[in-house]
């Protein structure tokens, strides 16, 4: 009986294929949206996740000031190498400390000249940033100490001023220094914040101190946390020992800041997860209109085919039958409807993560959610129609012209 | 019981009507379409009712068909008092004991001849091979063969009404309610569609229950019931037909 249903409701359908295909549309948009919403929502969200990962996960990021806001940074004294040597002394759960400090400067190479941001850093740095140099070599603990003018520099920098050649040995100018190529970093790409990450030449702490800054200040201290170790409690503890160094009453706000990148991760992941939840809510309004374009169309076609339920009825067709006809008829409509716009999402949402430059991530549980919504909207909207279709009278039915 | 109408040897006659009343409507806008009919038809009978149009035939067809209701009174199938069933209950009597022609044939349009009449079939659970031989049996019955894949569209009136007579015999039915079945044809067809029914009426012993308003087509069955005023005015046998 369910097989000649199913068959009878093919036929209907194909009987009036523009109808049909009219009255779904409604379903295959809004499985698709929702589809392609979710998609594209955990698509960015792993982009976010792995690139802070790329940054490492276990960092704990020290800077000076208090942030109040987008841009709106309280001045206060820099940190010093003896802050650092503190920290990595007293706190037993940070394996690598790198102090830095960074300033504009212009990058000159021949005719060449790019404007770029100069880091000061000891070798940790690479470690606790996950850096991979692809050519030449961290700097020497001779050139750390003395202060040379040597350079590690990203490839961004390594294309605006060298091209295609290989920068190691070359010399580039930073301000007032000429400055030996030993290293260049591996590209990173974009940040999760859409500035370029490779855009950056690295040189010796002492050597930005004396050349370039004229200083001993330190602007940020990266710490990484032993793997195991609560970054939770080591941060509280840097907190604690950085307030007692720099003297701060307990009346008083911090004027640092430590910023956990697991904490970063868990807000950015959070925002991108409220947005898609928002937009696949949206989305899913579009699948209840679908379902009332098809409660529309059953009621329609109910009384077109009065004369026919009359005929059914009075062949002897149960009350149940006739309901269980256009409800399959109903459902078979959505279903077609979910399955049209599952694949309309697929290649959306493969199409559209490309143009994003995100990563697509094929997710079938938000497939067979979406097409199990659409069979359950057929269900909801058929229901109304294929009632009013089993409880007609069938004399009435056989008389209605 | 008091044995009135044709002389039947069996005890229960296949229908009978015992004060049958039918009220559409409330109040002073109430209709009183049968008062108080009384009506027995046996096995194998071929009953034509006649009557002008508002004089109940059509309301007493619809309440031997398990259509409708008596308001008052009682019916009885086969000795089962149909006014105490429900809905579902009266729909499984019609798939299993009643065939239906109508005036305007009533063939599911768009739908091949041999579909319309597998239709019962299907609910009675017969299997696809079954159903198939049954209906191009049925249709041949009735002189329709190589028309199996004809829609009603394709046939002429006299051809769809013959599909709705093949699809009403198809289940061996007990009755066959057949409302004005020539109303809508020419006098040849309709004398044709006429020696159809009465064929099955006398080859297979279905009886027939037909209203007509023609006085040359109820000339074909063996009784005729006349309808007034919700009323059997008259029950007359054709006394050539005994």
């Amino acid at each position: 009986m369910l097989a000649n249903t199913l068959l009878l409701a093919l036929r209907e359908i194909q009987r009036n294929v523009l109808r049909s295909f009219l009255t779904i549309l409604g379903i295959v948009i809004g499985v698709a949206s929702v589809i392609v919403m979710v998609t594209i929502g955990g698509g960015a969200t792993a982009q976010i996740t792995e690139q802070i990962a790329s940054l490492g996960s276990n960092l704990l990021m020290i800077r000076v000031g208090q942030h109040h806001g987008p841009g709106q940074t309280e001045a206060a004294p820099s940190f010093d190498l003896a802050d650092v040597h503190a920290l990595s002394r007293e706190i037993p759960a940070i394996t690598a400390i790198a102090p830095s400090a960074s300033q504009k400067a212009t990058a000159v190479y021949g005719n060449a000249n790019w404007s770029t941001t100069v880091t000061g850093i000891d070798n940790k740095f690479f470690k606790v940033r996950n850096w991979t140099i692809l050519s030449g070599r961290q700097f020497l603990e001779t050139e750390l100490r003395s202060g040379k003018t040597v350079c590690v520099i990203g490839a961004t920098v390594a294309k605006e001023l060298l091209g295609q050649q290989d920068p190691v040995g070359n010399n580039i100018r930073l301000g007032n220094f000429s400055c030996q190529i030993i290293g260049a970093l591996e590209a990173k790409g974009q940040s999760t914040f859409g500035s370029d990450q490779d855009d950056l030449v690295l040189i010796p702490l002492r050597t930005f101190q004396r050349r370039i800054a004229g200083n001993q200040d330190i602007s940020l201290i990266q710490a990484s946390v032993a793997e195991g170790r609560s970054t939770e409690k080591a941060k509280s503890d840097i907190e604690y020992l950085l307030r007692e160094r720099r003297h701060i009453s307990s009346s008083e706000n911090d004027n640092f800041q430590v910023r956990d990148m697991k904490e970063i991760t868990r807000m950015l992941t959070g925002t991108t997860q409220i947005l898609t939840t928002l937009l696949g809510a949206v989305a899913a309004v579009s699948l209840l209109v679908g379902g009332i374009g098809i409660m529309n169309i059953m009621l329609v076609s109910v009384t077109e085919r009065t004369r026919e339920i009359g005929i059914r009825l009075a062949i002897g067709a149960l009350e149940r039958e006739v309901l269980l006809q256009f409800l399959v008829e109903a459902v078979v409509l959505s279903s077609f409807g979910g399955l049209i716009g599952i694949l309309l999402a697929l290649s959306g949402s493969f199409g559209l993560a490309k143009l994003l430059k995100i990563p697509f991530i094929f997710n079938p549980g938000i497939m067979i959610i979406a097409f199990l919504f659409s069979a359950a909207v057929g269900v909801i909207f058929g229901f109304f129609p294929a009632r009013k279709a089993a409880r007609l009278d069938p004399i009435d039915a056989l008389r209605h012209e | 019981m008091t044995m009135t109408g044709p002389v039947q040897t069996e005890q229960h006659p296949l229908v009978e009507l015992q004060g049958v009343s039918k009220v559409y409507g409330r109040g002073t806008a109430a209709m009183q379409a049968l008062d108080g009919v009384d009506l027995r038809i046996d096995e194998g009978e071929f009953v034509a009712v006649m009557g002008s149009s508002g004089s109940g035939k059509s309301t007493c067809m619809n309440i031997l068909g398990c259509l409708d209701t008596p308001t008052q009174g009682k019916y009885l199938f086969k000795n089962l008092e149909v006014g105490s069933l429900t809905r579902n209950e009266r729909a499984l009597l019609r798939r299993h004991h009643l065939g239906f022609v109508f005036q305007g044939f009533n063939l599911l349009n768009r739908t091949s001849a041999l579909e319309n009449v597998e239709l019962p079939l299907i609910y009675q659970g017969a299997k696809v091979e079954e159903r198939r031989s049954r209906a191009a049996r049925a249709l041949a019955a009735v002189g329709l063969s190589g028309w199996e894949h004809h829609t009603p569209g394709e046939l002429s009136g006299g051809q769809q009404q013959r599909v709705a007579i093949a699809r009403a015999i198809v289940t061996e039915p007990t009755i066959i309610l057949a409302d004005e079945p020539t109303g809508n044809l020419d006098t040849a067809r309709s004398i044709e569609i006429m020696e159809l029914l009465t064929a099955f009426n006398k080859d297979q012993g279905i009886t027939i229950i037909m209203v007509t308003h023609e006085q040359e087509m109820a000339r074909f069955a063996g009784r005729v019931v006349q309808f007034r005023d919700g009323q059997v005015l008259a029950d007359t046998t054709n006394g050539e037909r005994l």
